[in-house]
């Protein structure tokens, strides 16, 4: 057979190059991971990314802030209210708009909301990776919920560009504290058959425990962050260390487990679901009557000079850097996105190991590929 | 954490070739192109260990290029801004911050696919996003007379 038809390269000291992606279902997007194998063995992972680059930092220098927010929707559309909030922190921060109360609570809750959503997409689709199809059926059917309450209040399920700088669009829908309420209940039931399910299952425990073991000092020197950070002992959680909102107002446990492997970032998102169910339970009874937005000039003109906020997104740290010129556009926009440093230490932490567990290995870091192209 | 007061004076004694001030938020440290690799590492080594590079990007000023840095300390959550510019446009050059922060590796190939800036020493400075042939488009002067429409304001 002509090697130019096989879809594999066999090189002469009998390593295999195979292209994993960019269509592969395990790397849940457009993302190529071009691995050499030593017979099963994984010797060697370089991803190749820019299957979905759409240029957004060029089409933020042509656009307003207020338009912007709509372009960081779908940089990590799984966390897009918390991509919103921060070009709305920037914005805020830079002019010294001081945001009602209600907001803030909002806010606050609509993050968890969108934290828990995210955390049960990835249970789904991360069971399904390691062959469990029937967690994706759980983890569906839960968030759905969310996603209902988001479309009552917002009339879009994911991307919804709520956030706005000095406030909201529009006001919340007068149900949305009771359903979010509901929801909570809920979801506590129905927590524990997702242990039951997946977390005390043989097969995945033996698929995930000492599988991609990433120390705390590899996490550091590749700037990994969120649960993926938090599951090998570092502790950087910016709604900890850095708090915007309201945050440090309320009391919840930032997550940490000193294993480092799959099955440590697995156990953290788990947890932090839960820390994020008595964020929402704190802050919901705090949302006051007011008003919803905050009184800001139709176009906004930051002040000559840097900016830069951090958020705490549902997969790590979130930078958002601005270079203003005193203009309606940004003179330079750059976004810090966690994805793309989660992204690079797959080659480090997956050396080794079968290339069956690749696919346990990238799952467990939970990678969006709009957030790493942009 | 420190105050920014006291981190001027910290960074004063430490570094005293940079240039030190209090920016809108964080305090910025500007360098010479040819201690920039040099100034890293200091940083690095430091009492306050800045062993975390959050991001690392480019700022196009026309005629020149400033590289920015953000760092942080994992143990004292300290964060400051360090800053360089080169002047060369026709051929812009810079050490590469790899050794010290392997997370540099991959966001400086970010900014070589979208400046055109060349590392010094890097091990695989390859484009990241876009085609070997297509031009630096975060440059101020990039023109794509194909796909981008001119706004008129």
């Amino acid at each position: 057979m002509d090697t130019k038809l096989k879809n594999y390269i066999v090189k002469e000291n009998g390593d295999i190059i195979l292209n994993m992606g960019p269509q592969h279902p395990s790397t849940h997007g457009v993302l190529r991971l071009e691995v050499v194998l030593k017979g099963e063995t994984v010797k060697q992972v370089v991803p190749h990314i820019g299957y979905i680059h759409r240029g957004i930092e060029k089409m933020c220098e042509y656009d307003t802030y207020k338009q912007i927010i709509h372009l960081t929707d779908r940089m990590d559309y799984l966390s897009a209210h918390m991509n919103n909030e921060a070009v709305c922190l920037l914005v805020e921060n830079a002019l010294g708009i001081e945001v009602p109360e209600r907001v803030k609570y909002i806010r606050v809750v609509l993050d968890e909301l969108t934290r828990i959503a995210s955390h049960q997409l990835w249970w789904s689709a991360y069971g399904m990776d390691l062959g469990a199809l029937t967690a994706f059926f759980y983890g569906m059917r839960d968030r759905e919920r969310i996603l209902d309450i988001f479309e009552e209040s917002f009339g879009s399920r994911l991307l919804h560009s709520f956030n706005t700088p000095g406030g909201l669009m529009h006001d919340v829908h007068p149900n949305f504290q009771k359903h979010t309420m509901e929801f909570v209940k809920y979801f506590r039931k129905k927590l524990p058959e997702y242990h039951q399910l997946l977390t005390d299952n043989v097969i995945f425990r033996n698929r995930t425990q000492g599988i991609g073991v990433m120390s705390k000092e590899t996490a550091i020197a590749y700037g990994v962050t969120g649960p993926s950070g938090r599951g090998s002992g570092y502790s950087c959680d910016v709604r900890k260390i850095a708090p915007y909102g309201v945050y440090d107002q309320l009391e919840f446990e930032e997550i940490i487990y000193d294993e480092g492997d799959s099955f440590a970032r697995y156990m953290v998102r788990m947890k932090e679901i839960e820390q994020s169910l008595n964020i929402i339970e704190q802050a919901v009874d705090k949302i006051t009557d007011g008003p919803y937005t905050a009184k800001v000039k139709p176009i906004i003109k930051l002040p000559e000079g840097e900016y830069y906020q951090r958020v705490e997104t549902a997969r790590g740290e979130l930078g958002v850097y601005v270079v203003s010129d005193g203009k309606k556009f940004p003179y330079r926009m750059h976004f810090r996105s966690p994805n793309f440093n989660n992204l690079f230490v797959l080659n480090t932490i997956a050396k080794g190991h079968l290339i069956a567990d690749l696919v346990a290995i990238s799952g467990s870091l939970d990678l969006v590929i709009p957030d790493i192209d942009r | 954490m420190k105050s920014n007061e006291e981190l001027i004076k910290y960074f004063t004694e430490l570094l005293p070739d940079a240039q030190i001030q209090e920016g809108k938020q964080f305090v910025e440290i500007t360098v010479a192109l040819d201690k920039w690799h040099e100034t890293a590492k200091t940083l690095a080594q430091c009492d306050l260990k800045f062993d975390f590079l959050v991001n690392i990007t480019a700022v196009d000023y026309l005629p020149k290029f400033m590289i920015v840095c953000h760092l942080t300390s994992t143990t004292t959550r300290d964060f400051i801004v360090l800053k360089t510019f080169i002047e060369d446009r026709d051929n812009p050059t810079i050490d590469s911050l790899y050794d010290i922060w392997p997370t540099a590796e991959f966001q400086e190939r970010e900014i070589f696919d979208m400046f055109g800036i060349k590392f010094n020493n890097h091990p695989d400075l390859r484009r990241l996003f876009l085609e070997d042939d297509y031009g630096y488009p975060l440059r101020k002067d990039f023109k794509d007379e194909i796909n981008m429409i001119e706004l008129k304001n």
